[in-house]
């Protein structure tokens, strides 16, 4: 492991504990959002478009009523109509997604949704419920919706982010742009430029379990859901939009989310099981089937990319123009912002030009997965920057070290970096065995980078301390991947208590201060300095109290090791546990809040190097060896920070090599399942080693940057350059299956 | 949906004689998919592995008879069987996962019909015939001729497979199964091909078979390979006119796993290494069954 | 439709639930016997979160029908402990890390166990293929072959 930064003397931080909630998890405990029952409860089903674009005529819902053991069938005329309520236009995209109204704009768009005594009388009504359709003609592609003439989603979208506005309606929902210097100067001083063109194919985040919501209403108006996602609070305020009701009326409690990588910060189920418990006046449970998550939830945008960048001869790159369009699916909203900003930001560049379009189109939604919008935009770059240091002879890591955006770089996007840990991470490739180790017959080595903002946003803590002093550190920020345990390790080093006098919880949205989703990996960042905050009131209040016991100045009194001490040794040390002992003689419960907008963000960079083996006769791909660095600042928990950087290069490897939604001609998704949505299975895969690098975050107490998104964004690259240096052909689209490897294989031969 | 595990063979006919919209399943592996997606919806759901001959493995000298319900994992654990038929062994053993394995079946993997069953190019170069029982007792056809086209056999409605006849491996014979997929695991073929030689005391190949799977609609035989084999040995021309032969046979289809020149292409590769594969194993069986 | 009794040995004792003949297995636990460790994360035999052990044999309990364990003997991850002790898959599950979100987890320890049961000492491939039949989508599977690999050192005594 390559740590930059000694460890100045923590004695939790960075140590490998068994994490708080691991116990439950391994014994079959643990309630995930499908687990739970409730007297009384019913099964819900919900009925979803078989076009992909449609008008929806009439929805006859009076068979499925009449059928036994159903309850409840509503559609979208049971949800108030936000459009005609002047509602802004991304809540009234949120409602729309939830159901459709007048339109469907993808295969798998709800239509109605019903709920039954049973899972078999719930499936049956569903199938009963009656939508007359007037298919219309979809677009499936960035390429299809950006043609003259092509069908419209929405009829009045005018492109947003160009001056004069256009005066027709188009499926490009906004452009963006970013530029800096003189491109046509940069390429004339290039001694090398290459330009390609790339497309990728949406892909699904993969998450194993199902969406899941179960909801119980009163008939005060007033309702309880339970349902897994990264942000209850989230789904509580979107639930509240599309239902029109106050989110105070709401109590959202979070079951234990089966994975999310992005695709669980939206809603689908919930205003629908709330909507069905009030018809109902039952609890109610929804649980999506496999092929509906693939139908009906957000992959992440497919695209087309173009790439010209140049370099002189010494490797510093002059010049790069690039030109991106991503699908959005059916409302606007792709991650294309991000991908603008993130595309050359690993890079110190003069000049450039960045420009890009947000595209619908009949697909589903797309929703946020792990850096969203940056992995295709560096799957582009890197592989023109692979194809610029071959022309010129120059070390793949020693081209990027030339041109590595370092403190002081103005990033591409605006702002100067402050400290980073990019060149950290080239040298900790560079100083790896890995760098040099033999490679085989029609074996070849890839290098990629790859950057991440990382985000901050709001987060609040309540720490509570027991009466024998342990503490109980309670959060509102769903755990997907070990934050209890960074909390826990946190508040251990704060109080000065062991590890495992803490228990770290997430609580539902009535018993904890606000908190934005878990995802943009801010949840250790900034639920992390709110848990800190609060640990250091708690602090301050156990000094305040030592102090009036031994009836001394404040400021005489210090906290070490858990314990109250007087700065001359003339009192016998008070430890917590003594303290909490008699809290109720020193002013009360021991206990504090504290809530924050987080400014520390430290931006995350992580470089990857892959070795593969292509066998020539079939164009199948193997990993056969892979290493990954990441700047993780500061390394809390390194199990779980080299378990987000091994799952963000497996997700990686499998967006590069498999996995691709495929539609029909009539827009209908045809490998709707495990089966045929191929993510990689343990056998394709060797071990994923790690470097973390830690280069401190300087507005971050512990120096967290953030660790769960950056490590996606390298590896399409890294394979496609491993590929290109065993067979010397340059794939540009995704998935590089087999079919396209043998396709582009047989033309070099040819 | 009526569940019902007749305990015999005369049971299980004269149920499917009197219910005309019965499922019958091993494994359920391939049919619980079908049911979820409302490919099918039986009205009554009969259950083969009560049956004793339909979960069972035996040999004699002339033939290995093994129950066409029974676990493919059974097969491959088997080391008496898998030493003789590694090749069918193999691809028996590549349906699914290990959970799957202990469900999958030669009989399931058959009658579902997929051109991409991954058992059937195997079973088919090695002669296996199936015995069918009916309401007027049982009939023997080969394995070959018990698929018509996708999802479709050529047995009757009230008709099942109870159990595989494989003659015994000669000497010097060996059998060998590859298929593309790609993973490493849990897909289904998109193309596959099966291979079986006996040599000649010099060496020389004297009988060969060559099945593709996942080319066709059905699993095909490719007698031009098989003709370009016989009398030779596994050279370069050979081989060069086994992969030709591979390729002009196959008759697939575009679709989400696999385009026609892929499959054309990559179905003479593996055809080729099959028979390597099936001539090494041939080399190191020079006596013994 | 009348439902059909069903008896069966699960978790060591012995259980008597109600169930739709065409009903999964998976979905009989988890909505009848009340144990919701094995998880449906597809539906068609491709995820292996809801895997089990029938008769010592590990399987996807969503691909079999409720009535087939009749008579038969079932072990789910709530059964893997022995009187409240871990079993030293879970242990090193834990200690190794090999898990984030925990939903495919049930399905990879029976999986694990139903591998170190027929082969105390795989290789690191072997284990790679006897898992493949369970997704995971957090860890990239490193941690958990790890962990399978430390459970088997220890019990095998080593």
């Amino acid at each position: 492991m390559a740590i930059t930064e000694e460890n100045p003397g923590y004695k939790w931080v960075g140590t490998r504990p068994i994490r708080p909630d691991g116990l439950e998890k391994v014994t079959g405990k643990a309630q995930f959002g499908a687990d739970l029952m409730l007297p009384g409860m019913l099964f819900g089903k919900v009925v979803r478009s078989p076009h992909a674009h449609a008008r929806i005529v009439s929805i006859d819902t009076t068979a499925a009523e009449a059928m036994v053991g159903v309850k409840a069938v509503i559609t979208g005329s049971d949800f108030p109509d936000l459009a005609a309520n002047g509602a802004h236009a991304s809540d009234i995209d949120v409602a729309n997604n939830a159901i459709a109204r007048e339109k469907v704009l993808y295969e798998g768009h709800v239509v109605a949704a019903v709920a039954a005594t049973t899972r078999e009388q719930a499936e049956a009504a569903a199938k009963a419920v009656e939508v007359t359709y007037e298919i219309l003609p979809h677009v499936l592609t960035v390429d299809e919706a950006m043609a003259e003439g092509a069908p419209l989603l929405h009829e009045g979208m005018i492109t947003k982010g160009v001056d004069p506005a256009p005066e027709e309606p188009s499926n490009v929902a906004s452009k963006i742009l970013h530029e800096r210097g003189d491109l046509e100067q940069g390429f004339g001083e290039a001694d090398v430029v290459v330009e390609r063109e790339f497309t990728t194919k949406p892909v699904h985040q993969g998450y194993i379990e199902p969406h899941a919501a179960v909801a119980d209403a009163n008939t005060d108006g007033r309702a309880h859901i339970w349902c897994s996602s990264q942000g209850h609070f989230q789904m509580r305020a979107y639930s509240a939009t599309v239902l029109g009701v106050s989110p105070g009326t709401l109590k959202v409690t979070a079951a234990e989310i089966g994975g999310g990588f992005g695709g669980k910060t939206v809603i689908y189920l919930e205003p629908l099981a709330v909507r069905l418990s009030q018809r109902a006046g039952r609890p109610v449970k929804l649980v999506m089937d496999r092929d509906e998550v693939f139908r009906a939830t957000g992959p992440t945008s497919g695209t087309r990319i173009r790439v010209k960048m140049g370099v002189s001869n010494d490797g510093k790159i002059t010049a790069a123009e690039v030109w991106m369009a991503y699908e959005a699916g059916a409302y606007s909203g792709s991650p294309v912002g991000a991908a603008g900003m993130t595309a050359i930001a690993c890079y110190d560049i003069p000049n450039f030009v960045v420009e890009g379009y947000d595209v619908v189109c009949n697909k589903p939604r797309v929703a946020a997965y792990r850096a969203p919008g940056a992995p295709m935009a560096a799957f582009a770059v890197e592989s023109v920057l692979d194809d610029l240091a071959r022309d010129i002879g120059m070390d793949p890591i020693d081209i990027r070290l030339a041109n590595a955006a370092v403190e002081g770089t103005q990033a591409s996007y605006g702002p100067k970096f402050p400290r980073i840990g990019f060149v950290e991470t080239l040298e900790a490739i560079k100083d790896h065995p890995n760098y040099t180790a033999d490679l085989g017959p029609n074996q070849g080595r890839g290098v990629a980078a790859g950057f991440w903002f990382n985000a901050g946003m709001m987060s609040s803590a309540t720490v509570h301390i027991n009466e024998n002093g342990t503490a109980t550190v309670v959060t509102g920020s769903p755990d997907i991947g070990g934050s209890r345990q960074s909390m826990a390790l946190m508040a251990a080093e704060e109080l000065g208590i062991p590890y495992e006098s803490i228990k770290a919880v997430v609580a539902d949205t009535e018993t904890v201060g606000f908190n934005d989703v878990t995802g943009g990996s801010r949840v250790t960042l900034a639920t992390g300095a709110a848990v800190v905050d609060a640990c250091r009131l708690i602090v301050e209040d156990l000094r305040a109290r030592a102090a009036k016991t031994w009836d001394v100045e404040v400021d005489q009194v210090e906290w070490v090791d858990g314990q109250a001490q007087h700065v001359d040794g003339s009192q016998p040390p008070l430890s917590l546990s003594d303290l909490a002992a008699k809290s109720g003689r020193t002013g009360g419960p021991i206990s504090a809040n504290a809530s924050l907008n987080s400014r520390g963000v430290g931006a995350g960079f992580s470089t990857q190097l892959c070795d593969v083996e292509v066998d020539p006769e079939t164009g199948v791909t193997r990993v056969v060896r892979y290493l990954t660095a990441q700047d993780a600042g500061r390394a809390i928990s390194p199990d779980y920070v080299e378990g987000q950087m091994q799952g963000g290069v497996v997700q990686g490897i499998g967006w590069a090599l498999n996995e691709e939604y495929i539609h029909d001609q009539d827009g209908v998704m045809e490998n709707p399942s495990f089966l045929d949505y191929r993510i990689p299975v343990a056998s394709d895969l060797p071990m994923i080693d790690c470097a973390i690098v830690e280069v401190p975050n300087p507005a971050h107490p512990y120096g967290v940057r953030g660790v769960g998104e950056v490590g996606i964004v390298p590896p399409m690259a890294a394979v496609g350059n491993a590929i290109n240096d065993a067979i010397d052909v340059r794939m540009t689209d995704l998935p590089m299956s087999p079919v396209r490897i043998l396709e582009a294989l047989t033309e070099q031969r040819d | 949906m009526k569940y019902i595990a007749p305990s015999s063979v005369e049971e299980a006919t004269s149920l499917l004689s009197t219910s005309p919209s019965a499922q019958v399943f091993a494994g359920a592996t391939d049919v619980v998919p079908q049911l979820r997606a409302g490919r099918s919806a039986p009205e009554v759901l009969v259950d083969l592995k009560k049956i004793e001959e339909l979960v069972s493995m035996a040999k004699d000298d002339d033939k290995w008879t093994v129950g066409a319900a029974t676990p493919t994992a059974n097969l491959t654990e088997d080391e008496a069987f898998s030493g003789e038929f590694p090749g069918l062994s193999e691809a028996a053993g590549l349906i699914g996962s290990d959970q799957i394995q202990n469900r999958s079946s030669l009989g399931g993997n058959l009658c579902n019909g997929s051109p991409a069953a991954d058992s059937v190019p195997a079973m088919v170069v090695n002669g296996a015939r199936a015995v069918i029982a009916g309401p007027n007792g049982t009939r023997v056809l080969d394995v070959a001729e018990v698929v018509t086209g996708p999802g479709q056999t050529s047995l009757e409605a009230d008709e099942f497979i109870v159990e595989f006849e494989i003659d015994r491996m000669p000497a010097r014979s060996g059998d060998a199964y590859l298929r593309m997929i790609p993973r490493t695991e849990m897909d289904i073929a998109v193309v596959g091909a099966g291979a079986r030689v006996t040599l000649a005391e010099d060496g020389s190949i004297e009988e060969a078979v060559v099945a593709l799977g996942a080319v066709a609609p059905t699993v095909v035989r490719v007698p031009d390979a098989e003709a370009a084999l016989v009398g030779n040995t596994a050279d370069d021309e050979t081989l060069s006119a086994v992969a030709e032969a591979a390729s002009g046979v196959c008759n697939p289809i575009d679709d989400k796993r696999g385009t026609v020149a892929y499959r054309k292409q990559v179905a003479g590769v593996l055809a080729k290494r099959a028979v390597l594969i099936a001539i090494e194993r041939a080399e190191q069986r020079n006596g013994s069954k | 439709m009348a439902r059909t009794h069903i008896t069966a040995v699960v978790n060591g004792d012995e259980t008597e639930f109600l169930a739709e003949d065409g009903t999964s297995l998976l979905n009989a636990l988890r909505d009848e016997v009340g144990l919701t460790g094995a998880k449906e994360g597809c539906g068609t035999g491709d995820c292996g979160a809801c895997s089990v052990m029938i008769d010592e044999k590990v399987t996807t309990s969503c691909l079999v029908f409720a009535p087939e364990v009749e008579g038969a003997t079932i072990l789910t991850v709530e059964g893997l402990a022995d009187s409240g002790e871990l079993h030293p898959l879970q242990q090193c599950f834990l200690e190794g890390a090999a898990l984030q979100c925990g939903i495919c987890t049930p399905g990879f320890l029976i999986a694990a166990k139903a591998l170190l049961d027929k082969n105390p000492d795989p290789t690191e491939t072997e284990i790679r293929y006897a898992l493949a039949g369970n997704l995971c989508r957090c860890t990239g599977y490193d941690k958990i072959v790890r962990a399978v690999q430390e459970a088997a050192r220890e019990m095998r005594g080593q």
